[in-house]
C-alpha cells in the first residue's frame, strides 16, 4: 500500500465520526498485551483472561487503567470469550440496544486486533458477501483463477486465522444464512469454480449478532443454530448501572456532536432510566406495583437517545438546564409505538405511578401536557 | 487439635455439604469411634433409632415444637448428603451409640429464649437452633446480615464469593485414597481458630447464644467421654470446633447454662423436600442447590459429564433437541470456563453457564427447567408409619378444647355473635379451616336478619377430616400459620382477578393479617396486568365491600383501601375506551358497571381521604389524591362519558344522571345534554336508550321529571317530534322506562303533560314547582325546620339564617326515599 494512501487513511481515522475499537483503545490493548503472561490460543493477540479484562475493565499491575467497555454481568463476557477459544462460533442475542454490536466489535478487536472483517446482514445480503465475489473484468479476460476471485470478509478471516463478524444474522435470508453451515462445521470454504477450497487456519472464529425482538426476521435453521454457542446479552441489571451507561454514552455522543454542554442532567437521566426500567420490567422500582408494558423495547439505547434529544432541546431552545419538559416528548415517542394500546398503558402508568411519586410533580405535568 | 491419636475427634463440617459428608464418612471409617456425637437437640436421642428404619428416606427433618404452643417450632433438616445424616447412619449401621449434644429444644423454644417468638408466622422460614447460628461455619450465604467469618477467609484466598470458595476448597475436593482422612479437618479447625481469634468469641447477633450452646456441647462431650472413653467423634459446624476443643472448667460451663428459660418440647421426624431445603422456599439457612449437592455426593466419578448427561436427558424428555454433541460441547465449555476463572473444577456456575449457552440457545426458559428439576430437585423424603401425630392436629385439638367447640359427627347449626370474643374466635377457626380444605363448618344463611355481626354455621365432623388435617399439616404447625401459608399460596396460584378478591375477603373473615400483604400484592399485580376494564369493574365492588366490612370488624384495612384506590384509578383510565363500540347487550351490562363503580367510589372516597391529604399544593389539588381526588376524577370520567359522541346512549344518559345527582352539573347543563341527546339528528333508538339511562329503571327518575319541568318539556318535545315510523321502535324502550315508576308518579306526570305541562318554553327556573302544585308558602315550610334540625343533629337550632333550607335541599330527596 503506497505511503500517501496509508497516511490519508490515518488522518481520516482521527477525523472519523466513529473510529474502530482497535484504534480508539490502541493504548489499552498495547498495555494489556505487555502485561499479559497467560497462555494465548494460537493467533490470539491476548489471552482469554486479558480479553475479558479488556471488556470488563480493571487496573493492570503497571497502573494502566482499562476502562470498562461493557457494563454487565461478568459471566456473559467470560462465556463469550471462552466460546471463541473453542471451535464453536459465538452468537450474541438480545433485544435491540443491549450492546451486541459493541461487544462483538470489541471482542474482535481484542482477540484479533481487527474488527473490520464484517458482514452486515440485511434482507438483501447475497451469498457473495459471505463467501467470495469475482472481479468480472479479470474473469472475462482470463477465465476463473485465484486472481479473479474477490474474497469476502469471512474468507479472509479463515485464511488469516482472524475473527470474522456477522451483524444482524437474522435479517439475512435463510438460504444465505445456511452458507455459514459448511464454514462453521467443516471449517472450509469450497470454491467449486476452481476446484479448490480455503481451509480455516487456527485462530479463526466467528461472532454473529442477532436480535430476538424485531419483526420480520428469518429465524436460524436448527442446523445452523447447533454451530453456535448462544449468549444472551441482558438489559442492565440495576438502575445505577443503567444511569451510568446512559450518562456515559450521552456524554460521549454530546461531545462528538458538539452539543453545548448542559450542566447536571443526572436527576433527569435517572428519571428517564427509571421510567424506562419500570415500563420494561412491568413493575415499579420499589417492586410493589405492577404496571403494563408497552409494545416498544425501551432499551438503554433508546433512553440514551431520549436524553440526547432532551439535551439538544434544552441547549438550543430551553434555558440550558435539562428539565422534565425536555425529555417528556421524547419519552412519549419512545413509549407510545402503538397509538391505541400503548397510549392507554402510558396514561395508566402516569396516573397510578407517576402522579403519586414524591418530587415528580413537574414531570407528571410535563407528560400530561405532551400526552394531551 | 485432633491427631490420629486418642480423640475426641472433632469433625468440623458445613451443614448440607457433600464434600464434608464424604470426608466425615472417611474419617469415621478411619477412627472407628466408640460413640458419635452430633450437633442437634438431645431430645431427639429418643427417636434416633427411626433413622435406621427401612421406611426412612431423606430428606427428612427433626421437628421440635413446644407442647403448649405448636407455633413455636424448629426444624433440623437432614439430606442424604448432610454430614450429620451420614454420621448417624454410619453409627447405626455399626451399632455405635449416637448422641445429640446441642442445647435442648426445651431451651431454644422457650418464650424468653432468643428467637422462639419469630417462629409462629413462618415455620419453614426460620430455624433457630439448627442452622441460624452456624452461618459462620457452613452457611455463609445466610440471609441474615451478620459478621461473616467465612467471607474473610474467602477474601484472603482471593474469592469474592465465600460460597464459591468453600466449594472449591472443601466440597469439590475429592480426597486422594490412602491419605489421612483427618488432615482436612485439622486444617479447617486451624483456620477457624484463627478466625475466631480475629473476630472475637461471641461476636455477631448470635454470639451470646453460640457461647451457651458451646458450653452445653462441652458438657455433653465430657459426659460421653466418661461413658465411652476418649475415642468418640463429634460432628458439628466447623465454627464450633475451636470452642469445643478449648479447655473450660465444668463449673464455668454449668454457670453459662444456669437459668435458661424452658418449655415442654416434643420432637419427631417429618418428611422434607429438596425444595424446602433450598433457599428459594424461604428456609433462611438453606442451600441453593440441593440437587447438585446430591449429585456430587452420589456420582462415583466424572461428575461433570454425568451432570451434563442428566441435563441433556431432562431437556430431551421435554422435547428440546439436545444431542450428544451438545453434551460434549457443554462439558468442554464448562471446563474452559473453569480454567478461565481459575477454578480447580467446573462448579455449578460454570455448568449452568455452559448448559445455557450450548443446550438452551442462551434462553433462560429451558434453563429454568434444569434449575428446578436438577439443581433443586423434586426429591421427597419419607418417614416411617410410626411417626408421631402432627403438630397441626394437636393445635386444632387445643383450640377445640379452649373454644368448647366439640367435633361431632351429627350435623348441627350454630349461631355466633361476632361481638363476643369466643364466638368471634370460633368463627375465625372455622373460616381458617375452610381455607385449609377442612370443611368442618359450612356457612349458612343467617335466619336472624342480615346483620354483619351474626354468622350461622352448619357443623359436622366427618372422620375423613382427620386425613384432611394431616394433609394440611404440610402448610404449617398451627391452624393460623397453615391457613396463612395456604392463603398466600392460593393467591399466587389463582388465575382470575375475581378469585383473588374473594380470597382477600376470606382472609379478612378468617383474620389472617399475615397473609393479607401477599394477597394484596397479588391482587394489585393482577389488577395492573388485567387489561379488561370489565374485570376490574367487577372486582372493585367486592373489594370496596371488604374495606367497609374490615371496618366493621375493627381491622386495619389501609392496605386494602390503597389497592382499591389503585384499582379505581385503572378503571378511570380505561373506562371511556371500554365503553366505545358496544352492542345493546354489552352497553346494558356496562351501564350496570357504571352504577357499581359509582357506588364503590362513593363508598371508598372517604376511606382514601386521610392518607393523601397533606401533600397537595393548591394549584395541583385537582391532580393529586386529595380528599375528593378519587371522586373528583371519577366525575371527570363521567363528564367524558356524558359528553362523548358515539358512546351508547344508555351509558351517556346514566353518566349525566349520576353527575346531576351529585350536583356536579352546572345549571342548565343537564338540559343541554338532554337536548343534544334528544335532538333530531340523533337516532331515535339511541335517544330512547339515553332516556332510559338518564331516568333510570328505578323510580327516582320519575320524581326528577315531576320536579324539573324543563327536562320534562324536553322529553315531551322530543317525544312529540319522533316520526311515526320511528315511534314504534322506541315505544318498547320508553314503556320499559316509564312502567317502572310508581303509579303516583306516573299519574302526576300524565297530569302535568295534559295540563299543557310546563307551558311550552315559559321556563321559570330549574327546580320550580310543577304548575299544578300550589305555590310554596315559606311560613308553613319553615315550621318543619326545627324538627329537621333535630333529626339531622345540626348544632344551631336558633340560627337566624332564613336561607337554611338551601344547603339542606340536596339531601332531602334521598331522605325522602
Amino acid at each position: 500500500m503506497p505511503g500517501t494512501e496509508a497516511q490519508a487513511r490515518s488522518e481520516a481515522r482521527s477525523e472519523a465520526l466513529r473510529p474502530h475499537a482497535e484504534h480508539a483503545f490502541a493504548e489499552e490493548l498495547k498495555a494489556l498485551a505487555a502485561a499479559d503472561d497467560r497462555p494465548r490460543p494460537e493467533r490470539w493477540r491476548l489471552s482469554p483472561w486479558a480479553v475479558a479484562t479488556y471488556l470488563l475493565g480493571g487496573t493492570l499491575p503497571d497502573g494502566t487503567v482499562i476502562t470498562p467497555k461493557y457494563v454487565g454481568p461478568r459471566r456473559v463476557v467470560e462465556v463469550a470469550v471462552t466460546t471463541l477459544a473453542t471451535d464453536r462460533a459465538l452468537l450474541l442475542l438480545g433485544v435491540p440496544g443491549t450492546a451486541k454490536t459493541w461487544v462483538s466489535e470489541h471482542l474482535a478487536a481484542a482477540v484479533s486486533g481487527d474488527s473490520t472483517l464484517l458482514v452486515q446482514g440485511t434482507a438483501g445480503t447475497p451469498e457473495e458477501a459471505i463467501r467470495y465475489g469475482w472481479d468480472y473484468a479479470r474473469l472475462l479476460a482470463h477465465g476463473p483463477s485465484r486472481e479473479a476471485l474477490v474474497p469476502g470478509p469471512v474468507m479472509r478471516a479463515m485464511a488469516q486465522g482472524m475473527t470474522a463478524r456477522v451483524e444482524e444474522l437474522t435479517r439475512i435470508p435463510a438460504d444465505v444464512q445456511d452458507t455459514l453451515i459448511t464454514i462453521l462445521s467443516e471449517k472450509t470454504l469450497p470454491i467449486p469454480e476452481l476446484g479448490e477450497e480455503v481451509q480455516a487456519v487456527r485462530g479463526f472464529n466467528l461472532i454473529a449478532t442477532a436480535n430476538d425482538r424485531d419483526r420480520g426476521v428469518n429465524d436460524l435453521s436448527s442446523a445452523l443454530r447447533r454451530r453456535f454457542n448462544t449468549v444472551v446479552l441482558p438489559l442492565p441489571a440495576t438502575p445505577e448501572d443503567e444511569v451510568d451507561i446512559v450518562s456515559r454514552r450521552v456524554d460521549q455522543i454530546g461531545r462528538s456532536l458538539d452539543l453545548p454542554s448542559v450542566p447536571d442532567g443526572t436527576d433527569e437521566i435517572r428519571r428517564v432510566v427509571t421510567v424506562f426500567r419500570e415500563l420494561r420490567d412491568g413493575v415499579t422500582a420499589d417492586g410493589r406495583t405492577k404496571v403494563k408494558s408497552p409494545s416498544g423495547t425501551l432499551s438503554t439505547a433508546e433512553a440514551i437517545s431520549v436524553v440526547t434529544g432532551g439535551l439538544a432541546l434544552a441547549a438550543h431552545f430551553g434555558d440550558g438546564v435539562l428539565r422534565a419538559g425536555d425529555v417528556a416528548a421524547g419519552i412519549l415517542g419512545a413509549v407510545v409505538r402503538d397509538p391505541a394500546a400503548d397510549r392507554l398503558v402510558w396514561q395508566e402508568y402516569l396516573e397510578t405511578v407517576v402522579r403519586e411519586r414524591d418530587g415528580w410533580k413537574d414531570f407528571y405535568r410535563a407528560c400530561r401536557e405532551v400526552s394531551a | 487439635m485432633t491427631g490420629p491419636g486418642p480423640g475426641p475427634f472433632l469433625l468440623g463440617i458445613r451443614h448440607h455439604g457433600p464434600g464434608s459428608a464424604r470426608a466425615v464418612r472417611a474419617a469415621l471409617e478411619q477412627c472407628r469411634p466408640a460413640a458419635v456425637l452430633v450437633e442437634g437437640p438431645p431430645e431427639a436421642d429418643a427417636v434416633i433409632g427411626l433413622a435406621a428404619d427401612e421406611g426412612m428416606r431423606p430428606p427428612v427433618a427433626l421437628l421440635a415444637h413446644a407442647v403448649d404452643d405448636p407455633g413455636r417450632a424448629a426444624f433440623w433438616p437432614l439430606a442424604e448428603f448432610s454430614p450429620e445424616w451420614v454420621a448417624i447412619r454410619w453409627a447405626l449401621e455399626q451399632g455405635v451409640p449416637v448422641r445429640f449434644i446441642d442445647l435442648p429444644a426445651a431451651h431454644t423454644l422457650a418464650p424468653g429464649g432468643d428467637d422462639g417468638e419469630r417462629l409462629a408466622p413462618d415455620p419453614a422460614g426460620t430455624a433457630p437452633g439448627p442452622d441460624g447460628p452456624k452461618a459462620g461455619a457452613g452457611t455463609p450465604g445466610d440471609a441474615v446480615p451478620r459478621l461473616d467469618p467465612l467471607a474473610a477467609l474467602a477474601a484472603a484466598a482471593g474469592y469474592d464469593d465465600p460460597e464459591l470458595w468453600w466449594e472449591d476448597a472443601v466440597e469439590h475436593r475429592r480426597s486422594a485414597d490412602g491419605g489421612d482422612a483427618l488432615v482436612p479437618f485439622a486444617a479447617l479447625a486451624e483456620a477457624m481458630t484463627e478466625l475466631r481469634t480475629a473476630f472475637g468469641e461471641g461476636d455477631g447477633p448470635d454470639g451470646a447464644r453460640d457461647l451457651v450452646r458451646e458450653a452445653h456441647m462441652r458438657l455433653r462431650i465430657r459426659d460421653a467421654r466418661r461413658e465411652f472413653g476418649a475415642g468418640i467423634a463429634v460432628v458439628c459446624g466447623a465454627w464450633h470446633v475451636p470452642a469445643l476443643a478449648a479447655k473450660r472448667t465444668v463449673a464455668a460451663d454449668r454457670q453459662a447454662l444456669k437459668g435458661l428459660p424452658k418449655v415442654k418440647a416434643a420432637i419427631g421426624w417429618v418428611p422434607w423436600t429438596h425444595r424446602r431445603l433450598s433457599r428459594h422456599s424461604g428456609y433462611g439457612a438453606g442451600i441453593d442447590s440441593p440437587g447438585w449437592y446430591g449429585h456430587l455426593f452420589h456420582a462415583p466419578d466424572r461428575p461433570l459429564e454425568r451432570w451434563m448427561t442428566k441435563a441433556a436427558r431432562l431437556l430431551r424428555d421435554e422435547d428440546f433437541p439436545v444431542s450428544s454433541a451438545h453434551v460434549i460441547e457443554a462439558v468442554r465449555l464448562a471446563g474452559s470456563l473453569a480454567a478461565l476463572r481459575g477454578r480447580p473444577l467446573a462448579g455449578l456456575t460454570e455448568t449452568t453457564d455452559a448448559v445455557r449457552a450450548v443446550m438452551c440457545d442462551g434462553s433462560d426458559v429451558p434453563l429454568a427447567l434444569v434449575q428446578d428439576r436438577l439443581v433443586i430437585g423434586d426429591v421427597l423424603g419419607e418417614v416411617p408409619e410410626t411417626a408421631p401425630a402432627t403438630p397441626l392436629q394437636r393445635d386444632l385439638s387445643r383450640l377445640q378444647r379452649s373454644l368448647r367447640l366439640k367435633p361431632e359427627a351429627a350435623s348441627r347449626e350454630a349461631e355466633f355473635d361476632l361481638r363476643k370474643d369466643t364466638d368471634a374466635a370460633r368463627s375465625r377457626l372455622l373460616h381458617r379451616l375452610r381455607l385449609l380444605g377442612v370443611d368442618w363448618g359450612e356457612p349458612v344463611r343467617s335466619r336472624a336478619g342480615t346483620g354483619t355481626f351474626r354468622e350461622t354455621w352448619r357443623l359436622s365432623w366427618e372422620p375423613e377430616l382427620a386425613v384432611k388435617v394431616a394433609e394440611a399439616s404440610a402448610w404449617g404447625t398451627t391452624v393460623l400459620a397453615a391457613a396463612t401459608a395456604k392463603a398466600e399460596a392460593r393467591a399466587v396460584g389463582s388465575a382470575a382477578l375475581a378469585d383473588v378478591t374473594a380470597l382477600a375477603e376470606h382472609c379478612l373473615l378468617a383474620e389472617l393479617p399475615g397473609a393479607l400483604p401477599a394477597v394484596m400484592r397479588v391482587l394489585a399485580d393482577r389488577a395492573a396486568l388485567d387489561a379488561d376494564v370489565v374485570h376490574l369493574a367487577e372486582a372493585l365492588p367486592a373489594l370496596v365491600r371488604s374495606v367497609r366490612y374490615g371496618d366493621v370488624r375493627r381491622r386495619d384495612t389501609a392496605a386494602l383501601g390503597k389497592v382499591a384506590a389503585g384499582l379505581a384509578e385503572r378503571i378511570f383510565v380505561g373506562f371511556p375506551a371500554a365503553c366505545a363500540g358496544l352492542d345493546a347487550d354489552a352497553a346494558e351490562a356496562m351501564r350496570g358497571h357504571v352504577d357499581a363503580v359509582h357506588q364503590a367510589v362513593t363508598l371508598l372516597a372517604p376511606e382514601t381521604a386521610p392518607e393523601t391529604a397533606p401533600e397537595t399544593a393548591p394549584e395541583t389539588a385537582p391532580e393529586t389524591g386529595a380528599p375528593s381526588g378519587l371522586r373528583h376524577r371519577w366525575s371527570g370520567v363521567l363528564g367524558v362519558l356524558a359528553g362523548r359522541d358515539g358512546l351508547p346512549g344508555g351509558i351517556r344518559g346514566r353518566a349525566a344522571r349520576l353527575l346531576l345527582d351529585d350536583g356536579l352539573l352546572p345549571d342548565g347543563r343537564a338540559a343541554r345534554l338532554m337536548g343534544l341527546a334528544l335532538s333530531t339528528g340523533t337516532e331515535p333508538a339511541q335517544a330512547a336508550a339515553w332516556i332510559e339511562g338518564f331516568l333510570g329503571s328505578g323510580g327516582s327518575g320519575g320524581m326528577l321529571l315531576v320536579h324539573d319541568e324543563r327536562l320534562l318539556s324536553l322529553v315531551d318535545d322530543w317525544l312529540t317530534g319522533v316520526p311515526p315510523a320511528a315511534f314504534t321502535d322506541v315505544l318498547p324502550l320508553l314503556r320499559r322506562t316509564f312502567s317502572a315508576y310508581d303509579p303516583g308518579v306516573r299519574r302526576t306526570l300524565g297530569e302535568l303533560v295534559r295540563h299543557g305541562g310546563p307551558a311550552g318554553g315559559s321556563v321559570t327556573r330549574p327546580g320550580a314547582r310543577p304548575a299544578a302544585a300550589p305555590p310554596l308558602d315559606p311560613g308553613r315550610a319553615a315550621a318543619v325546620l326545627p324538627t329537621l334540625r333535630l333529626l339531622l343533629g345540626l348544632p344551631d337550632p336558633s340560627a337566624p339564617d332564613p336561607s337554611a333550607p338551601g344547603p339542606a335541599t340536596p339531601t332531602t330527596p334521598g331522605a325522602a326515599r
